[in-house]
């Protein structure tokens, strides 16, 4: 039920209505509306009851295991969000001159630092407002690099074929033409396709490692050398950074530019639209062409870096610097693990994984690359299951809602048939590993013995399997009152 | 097992050609790509007159599990586009080499439809994605 079939006429919640008249006498007349604003006249407590209600239909990483593979659903500490929440913090107007923020800007500049530590990049730009934002100020880092050369043939820009859809899409932004490389069979980029489509037009190609397929890229070196060796540079998706945090940094792999999700490797908040941050960090080739502002030390002060400092740079992508809050809870959260727990990150994600993997593997469950070990996160294909069974791997994750989890990524990369991609992420206890996999064992000995059952799953949920199609086809999110 | 008809011819990103009597040819997508793509929702196609490079993206599939660009086996200028499928895309899903068609192109050189997968050669490539 939404909250405006609640509604009764002159309904109120009068804790709510302001004690003062506001007049606003800066707006001009005919800018003032003539109506009140149809909005739903309910109690307060109808307000909370329903709110409350909505809350507790959600599927959340506070309520279940979310092991919704590529996207890193972990645990936000509290702790951090309770730091984070300091007067200081929060009271802090963006247009406060820099004297009075030198609290801020220091931990801004510290974080910095930290992520220029765990990249191995030379510079580091926090503004951009999300991750595919940070993707699109990489891209255009490296268009700003070859413009400054006086290199304006390079059109292209390669892209694995396992790659996030936002990778194409930045490169389009940017005015890219894309190219397309295939993966080989056992998951990695395919040299020899990449070394015909490299040429005098690559402007640079797009990488994520580990790889979308859960399996970390092992001729890396050999592909930026090929890459740098045409005047193409290298880009680095964050999205699995946290796979390899504090283990191997992609400065050292021979990447020019990156960016970072902050939700996923450093625990901020997650979906819902965000805020996001998506940090982008560039070796000293690209770093003059960073997004402003960044945060300087200098003569015992910090200050804020404009574009009077950074003449090359790319400029502003928010009007201010990115989110404030979020950029804060990352900064928090890697003072509070430290060196030892940022390293333990990594350690636990690929530990759970592969513990995940094998229990999976004994049920019958076949990974789509069997003979490679398990970064953060993998892939199995139910090919096997659709064919014997008539046993889609969409029906398998709709039926895992029923035993209490979350579903895994379904159908993404597309390159596997019928697959779900699987990622616990490090905060999930051996426990909570072990009850996921008892549910996969009971929904294996289902789908043989009761196809219908998991056919037809959900049971328990608020609603049943979802008519996708219409859903997309015939979209209607506008509310209309039954009077109008 | 997706159906693959002998007669038709192929490519690698799973369009199927077909050489009709007046020299112009129909392209469409074969069963394996829509039973993949699962039911699809919309469908973008090029416009009429077009000229197009073999290799070139012609229009775009979209279905519940993703979008995918449908690709021009043979260069040429596109001559007819299936108006049917803006209403009832979901025809791609049901008859895939027939009402399913997207669109007819008049190639440049008719030989260069040679160069495309035979059925045999496709219905290897499709078994061996399948393994």
């Amino acid at each position: 039920m939404l909250i405006f079939e609640l509604s009764q006429q002159s309904r109120q919640a009068f804790s709510q209505i302001p004690t003062q008249k506001i007049i606003l006498s800066d707006i001009p007349e005919h800018f003032l509306r003539k109506n009140r604003p149809n909005l739903p006249e309910v109690s307060e407590l109808q307000v909370v009851r329903h709110y409350t209600r909505l809350s507790q239909k959600n599927f959340s990483i506070d309520t279940h295991f979310y092991p919704l593979g590529s996207c890193t659903m972990k645990y936000n500490p509290r702790g951090v969000h309770r730091l984070a929440s300091l007067p200081g913090f929060i009271n802090r107007h963006p247009l406060s001159p820099a004297e009075h923020s030198q609290g801020y800007l220091s931990c801004v500049f510290e974080f910095q630092e930290i992520l220029k530590e765990v990249t191995g990049m030379q510079a580091v730009s926090l503004t951009p407002m999300a991750g595919a934002q940070g993707e699109f100020a990489g891209v255009a880092m490296i268009r700003a690099y070859h413009q400054a050369r006086g290199d304006a043939g390079r059109t292209e820009i390669l892209v694995p074929d396992a790659a996030h859809g936002t990778n194409p899409a930045s490169a389009v932004m940017c005015g890219y033409k894309v190219r397309e490389i295939p993966t080989d069979a056992e998951g990695d980029v395919d040299l020899i396709a990449l070394k015909a489509a490299v040429g005098p037009q690559t402007a640079g190609i797009m990488l994520t490692n580990p790889s979308t397929l859960g399996v970390f890229e092992r001729h890396i070196e050999e592909i930026a050398h090929i890459i740098h060796q045409a005047g193409g540079l290298l880009y680095y998706d964050g999205a699995n950074l946290n796979a390899i945090l504090g283990k191997v940094r992609p400065g050292d792999m021979g990447f020019d530019v990156m960016h970072i999700n902050l939700h996923k490797t450093f625990a901020t908040p997650h979906g819902g639209g965000g805020p996001g941050a998506g940090p982008v960090a560039a070796n000293p080739r690209l770093a003059p062409f960073l997004p402003v502002p960044m945060v300087v030390y200098e003569k015992g002060c910090y200050r804020w870096l404009t574009k009077k400092d950074c003449p090359q740079s790319i400029g502003r992508l928010s009007t201010f610097m990115g989110n404030a809050g979020i950029i804060m809870r990352a900064y928090i959260y890697a003072r509070l693990l430290g060196c030892e727990g940022l390293l333990r990150v990594a350690e636990y994600a690929t530990l759970n994984a592969n513990y995940l993997l094998a229990q999976l593997r004994k049920i019958g469950y076949k990974p789509a690359f069997a003979k490679r070990l398990a970064t953060h996160e993998f892939i199995l294909t139910l090919n096997q299951l659709a064919k014997q069974f008539n046993i889609t791997a969409m029906d398998v994750a709709k039926r895992l809602l029923d035993y209490g989890f979350h579903a895994p990524t379904t159908y993404f990369p597309l390159l596997v048939p019928e697959c779900l991609l699987i990622e616990p992420t490090e905060t999930e206890s051996k426990e909570a590993l072990d009850a996921f996999v008892n549910a996969m064992q009971a929904i294996w000995q289902e789908a043989q013995t009761e196809g219908d059952k998991v056919r037809g799953a959900p049971y328990s949920l608020p609603v049943r399997r979802l008519d996708d199609v219409k859903a997309v086809r015939e979209l209607d999110i506008v509310w209309q009152s039954k009077d109008s | 097992m997706s159906n693959i008809p002998s007669e038709l011819k192929y490519t690698s990103s799973h369009e199927w050609a077909r050489l009709e009597e007046d020299g112009s040819v129909t392209i469409g997508i074969t069963d394996h790509a829509q039973g993949l793509l699962g039911d699809v929702v919309f469908i973008e196609l090029p416009e009429v007159d077009t000229e197009i490079e073999a290799g070139a993206e012609a229009g775009v599939v979209e279905s519940v599990k993703a979008a995918s660009d449908i690709y021009v086996p043979l260069s040429g200028t596109i001559i007819a586009v299936n108006e049917n499928l803006m209403e009832k895309p979901e025809i791609v899903n049901s008859d895939p080499y027939g009402e399913g068609w997207m669109f007819c192109i008049q190639p440049l050189d008719e030989e260069d439809l040679n160069e495309l997968m035979d059925a045999d050669d496709y219905a290897e490539q499709v078994a061996s994605e399948e393994h």
